[in-house]
C-alpha cells in the first residue's frame, strides 16, 4: 500500500505531466529542427508562429461552438485545428516570399536569417495580439478528466489522488500521430526523400533535379502545421496566452539542441530530457520518501533545487551536452 | 476643455477676489501591465475628488484641480521613474496619487519624488517594506500594509480550524512581502508553513511548482499571487492534480477571473481584501455610478480618499508647496475634527477655512496610522456556490 502510494504520487506530479508538457515540447522542437535542417537558420519566430496559429485556431473553434458543432467528449478545438493550420501555412508562405526569400536568393550567412526571424517574431507577436488580444482565453470544452483525483482515490482507497486530463491523452495520441506521419512522410514519400536530400547537400540534390522552391515551400507547411498542433495542443492543456508562447521558445531551443539540432529523432528525446529534468529535479521528494521508508519522516523538503530555478535546469544540461557533445545527443548538425 | 477650466478659474478668481490658481495633480497607476484591468476605476476615483473640489469653488480661494495621467506599468520600475519625472519636471504636478505596486512605487518615490520634494500617496501599494522606508515624511498611502494583511489572514485560517498550510507567492515585492509577513504571523500564533516557494508570473506551465506544493502538504494552499497571472496557473494545477482541496486567497486573487473560471470547483474556499462598509462607502458607490463607473471595483475608493487627502492637505496648509502641506495630511486625515465623507469636500475646505479641525473618513474609512498608512479594514469572502459571498469585515 505504501509504495503504491509513492508511485501515484511519483505518477500525478511527475510522469503524467512531464509526459504532456514533453510531448508540447517535442512537438515545438521539431518545427525548430525541420527549418535549421532544411533551410539552415534557428527561426526565432517559431514561438509566434505557435501562438498566431493557436489564436486562429480559437477563433474557429468559437466559430464552430456558436453553430454548435462539437465533438462529443472532445475538444472542438481538434475539429477547428485543420482551418488554423492551413491559414498559418498561408502566413509563413507569405512571409517566406516577402522577407526570407530575398536572403536566400543573395545567400546570406546563417545568423542574418536568424535575426531576420527574430523580427518577423516580432511583427507575428503584434499581428497575434491585435487579432486575439492579450487575455488569458480557456478553450478546452468537452469531458475535462480520464481518470479524476477524487474519484480514483474513492475506486482504489489510496491516500493519494491520481488526475489524468482529457488534454494530456489528447496531447500525447496526437504528438504521437504526427511523429508517425512525419517520418514516414520524410522516409517514404518522393517529396520527403527529396527534403532529406536537400538537408544533407544542398548542391548535390540541386544537381539531381530536386526543386528547391518546392523543398522550401513544403518545410514551411509542415513547420506551421506542428507549429499550430503544438500551440495548440499546449493551449488546451494550460490556457492561451500570447505572452506564454514567447517564453515557450526558451525550452524548445533547449530540447532541439539537446536532441542534436537538424535531427527529428533528437528533437522528440530532446523534448522529453527538458520536460522530465525540469519537473523532476524540482519536485520535493519528501512525500515519496515517507512512504517508501518505513518509520521515518523526512526533516526537509529533499527538493534538489527550488522551482524559481526550474529554467536552469534546461540551461544546465544545455550546456554539459554542448561542451561535451557539440551534435546533440542523437547526430545532428553542430551548432 | 482647458480654456473653460481657466475661464472658470478666472470667475472665481473675480468673484471670490482672492488668489486662485490651476492646481495639477498626478496620477500615476499602472494603465498597461499585470493589473491593467484596475487601473482605470482607479484613476476615475482620484478624478472625481479632484472634479469634486474644483466645483465646489472652494479650495484654495476658488482653485481649479487638473489630472494629469501617467502609466506606471505596474512592473517595470524604469518607467515608472520617467513617468513620475515627467509628471513632476514637465507637466510641474503638486502632489501624487500613486503609484500601483510596490516594487515601481519605492523605485519612483526613492528617485524622483524624494529628491524633488514630492509627495505620492499610493492608493494600493501594500508591500510592508514600504512602512520602513525613509521617506522624508513625503509618502502615504490609503491601503493597508500586507503585514497586516498577514494578520489578519492568519486569524481567518485559525478560525476555520487550520492548523498547517503550504504557501506559493508570485516573485516581486508585493507577493514576496506579504507572504513573509503571513508567514512570521502564522508562525507565530502556532500554526504550521510546511513551504513558503514563490512562482514566477507568465510562465508556461506550472506543473514543478504544484509537484514541490503537494508533496510539502498541508491542509490548505495559501495563493499570494495575481488572479490574471501565475496565481490562476498555480490554483488550476492544484485543483486538477488533487493535491489541495481548500484554498486561501489574498487580495490579489479576489477577482471576477477568480469567479469567472473556477467558480463552483473552489467552494469552501475563502480569503480576504482590503476594503471598507459603511455610509463613506455607499456614497462613493453612489457618486461613482452617477459618474458612470463602478465605485465598488478594487482601491477605486482608496484612490479617491489618496486624491482627497492631498487636496485637504493643501487647503489645511494654505499651500500647494508639497514640502509644507506634507505636515498637515496626518492632522487632516485623523481624529479630532469633524467627520468628512465623499462628496463633502465642500464643506471640509468651509471648515479649515473657518479653522476648524477636519477628521477625514472618506470612501475607505481613512484612518492614518504609523509612518502614513491606512490602519485598514478587511472584507472576508468565502466562495460559496461558485459566487464570491462577503462574511464580514474585520
Amino acid at each position: 500500500m505504501e509504495f503504491l502510494n509513492a508511485l501515484v504520487a511519483i505518477l500525478n506530479y511527475v510522469v503524467v505531466p512531464a509526459t504532456a508538457y514533453g510531448a508540447q515540447l517535442a512537438l515545438g522542437a521539431l518545427g525548430v529542427t525541420l527549418i535549421y535542417g532544411i533551410l539552415r537558420f534557428s527561426n526565432f519566430a517559431h514561438g509566434d508562429t505557435m501562438a498566431f496559429g493557436t489564436g486562429i485556431t480559437i477563433i474557429v473553434t468559437w466559430g464552430l461552438q456558436a453553430l454548435g458543432i462539437g465533438l462529443g467528449p472532445l475538444p472542438t478545438a481538434l475539429l477547428a485545428l485543420p482551418f488554423g493550420i492551413a491559414i498559418t501555412a498561408a502566413l509563413v508562405l507569405a512571409t517566406d516570399r516577402v522577407v526570407y526569400r530575398y536572403y536566400r536568393k543573395v545567400k546570406t550567412a546563417p545568423v542574418i536569417l536568424t535575426m531576420v526571424s527574430v523580427g518577423v517574431m516580432f511583427v507575428m507577436n503584434g499581428v497575434t495580439r491585435l487579432l486575439i488580444g492579450v487575455d488569458e482565453i480557456q478553450f478546452a470544452d468537452g469531458e475535462r478528466f480520464v481518470v479524476a483525483a477524487r474519484a480514483f482515490k474513492a475506486a482504489t482507497g489510496l491516500n493519494e489522488p491520481l488526475a489524468i486530463r482529457t488534454t494530456q491523452v489528447i496531447t500525447v495520441v496526437v504528438a504521437g500521430l504526427v511523429v508517425w506521419a512525419l517520418f514516414w512522410f520524410l522516409a517514404r514519400t518522393r517529396t520527403g526523400k527529396s527534403m532529406r536530400a536537400f538537408s544533407d547537400n544542398e548542391d548535390l540534390a540541386l544537381l539531381s533535379g530536386i526543386n528547391p522552391n518546392r523543398v522550401v515551400a513544403v518545410t514551411w507547411i509542415i513547420a506551421a502545421a506542428l507549429a499550430t498542433t503544438a500551440g495548440t495542443l499546449y493551449g488546451l492543456d494550460k490556457s492561451f496566452k500570447a505572452f506564454n508562447y514567447f517564453q515557450l521558445l526558451l525550452p524548445i531551443f533547449a530540447a532541439a539542441i539537446v536532441g542534436g539540432l537538424g535531427n527529428p529523432l533528437g528533437a522528440i528525446a530532446g523534448g522529453f530530457v527538458i520536460a522530465f529534468s525540469e519537473v523532476g529535479v524540482t519536485y520535493a521528494w519528501k512525500k515519496v520518501a515517507t512512504y517508501l521508508i518505513p518509520n521515518w519522516e523526512a526533516e526537509g523538503l529533499m527538493q534538489l533545487l527550488s522551482t524559481e530555478y526550474k529554467f536552469a535546469v534546461s540551461f544546465a544540461i544545455l550546456i554539459i551536452v554542448l561542451l561535451f557533445k557539440p551534435t546533440g545527443l542523437f547526430k545532428g548538425k553542430s551548432v | 476643455m482647458k480654456k473653460l477650466l481657466l475661464a472658470t478659474a478666472a470667475a472665481a478668481l473675480t468673484a471670490g477676489g482672492a488668489f486662485a490658481e490651476d492646481v495639477k495633480l498626478g496620477i500615476s497607476l499602472g494603465f498597461t501591465g499585470p493589473l491593467e484591468s484596475m487601473s482605470p476605476t482607479m484613476a476615475q476615483g482620484a478624478e472625481l475628488a479632484m472634479k469634486e473640489a474644483t466645483d465646489s469653488g472652494k479650495f484654495m480661494g476658488g482653485a481649479t484641480v487638473t489630472p494629469v495621467r501617467g502609466d506606471s506599468t505596474c512592473v517595470d520600475a524604469a518607467a515608472a521613474t520617467a513617468t513620475v519625472e515627467r509628471l513632476i519636471t514637465a507637466e510641474g504636478v503638486k502632489g501624487i496619487v500613486g503609484g500601483m505596486c510596490s516594487g515601481e512605487t519605492t523605485a519612483s518615490l526613492q528617485n524622483v519624488a524624494m529628491p524633488n520634494g514630492m509627495v505620492m500617496i499610493s492608493p494600493s501599494a501594500t508591500s510592508p517594506a514600504l512602512s520602513t522606508l525613509d521617506d522624508n515624511g513625503l509618502f502615504f498611502r490609503t491601503s493597508p500594509s500586507d503585514a497586516r494583511q498577514g494578520q489578519v489572514m492568519t486569524e481567518i485560517i485559525m478560525e476555520h480550524g487550520i492548523k498547517s498550510v503550504a504557501l506559493t507567492y508570485t516573485n516581486n515585492d508585493y507577493g514576496k512581502g506579504l507572504a513573509d509577513s503571513f508567514a512570521e504571523a502564522f508562525t507565530a500564533a502556532g500554526g504550521t508553513v510546511t513551504i513558503n516557494a514563490a512562482h514566477e508570473d507568465g510562465k508556461a506551465d506550472y506543473a514543478a511548482e504544484v509537484g514541490a506544493l503537494a508533496s510539502a502538504g498541508g491542509d490548505a494552499l495559501v495563493i499570494a499571487g495575481y488572479v490574471d497571472q501565475g496565481g490562476s496557473g498555480i490554483l488550476r494545477g492544484a485543483l486538477d492534480s488533487g493535491a489541495f482541496e481548500t484554498f486561501v486567497f489574498p487580495d490579489g486573487m479576489v477577482g471576477a477571473t477568480l469567479q469567472d473560471n473556477f467558480g463552483a470547483e473552489v467552494n469552501g474556499s475563502f480569503g480576504q481584501i482590503p476594503s471598507s462598509e459603511g455610509a463613506g462607502k455607499d456614497k462613493f458607490i453612489e457618486m461613482a455610478t452617477a459618474a458612470g463607473f463602478d465605485g465598488t471595483s478594487v482601491y477605486s475608493s482608496e484612490a479617491y480618499d489618496a486624491a482627497a487627502l492631498i487636496m485637504l492637505g493643501m487647503a489645511a496648509a494654505g499651500s500647494t508647496d508639497p514640502n509644507v502641506y506634507k505636515e498637515k495630511i496626518m492632522d487632516v486625515a485623523n481624529a479630532p475634527g469633524e467627520p468628512i465623507l465623499p462628496g463633502e469636500l465642500g464643506k471640509a475646505f468651509e471648515l479649515i477655512a473657518a479653522g476648524q479641525d477636519i477628521d477625514y473618513q472618506g470612501a475607505s474609512s481613512v484612518e492614518l496610522i504609523g509612518a502614513g498608512e491606512s490602519s485598514g479594514t478587511f472584507r472576508e469572502i468565502e466562495i460559496k456556490d461558485g459566487k464570491i459571498e462577503t462574511v464580514k469585515y474585520r
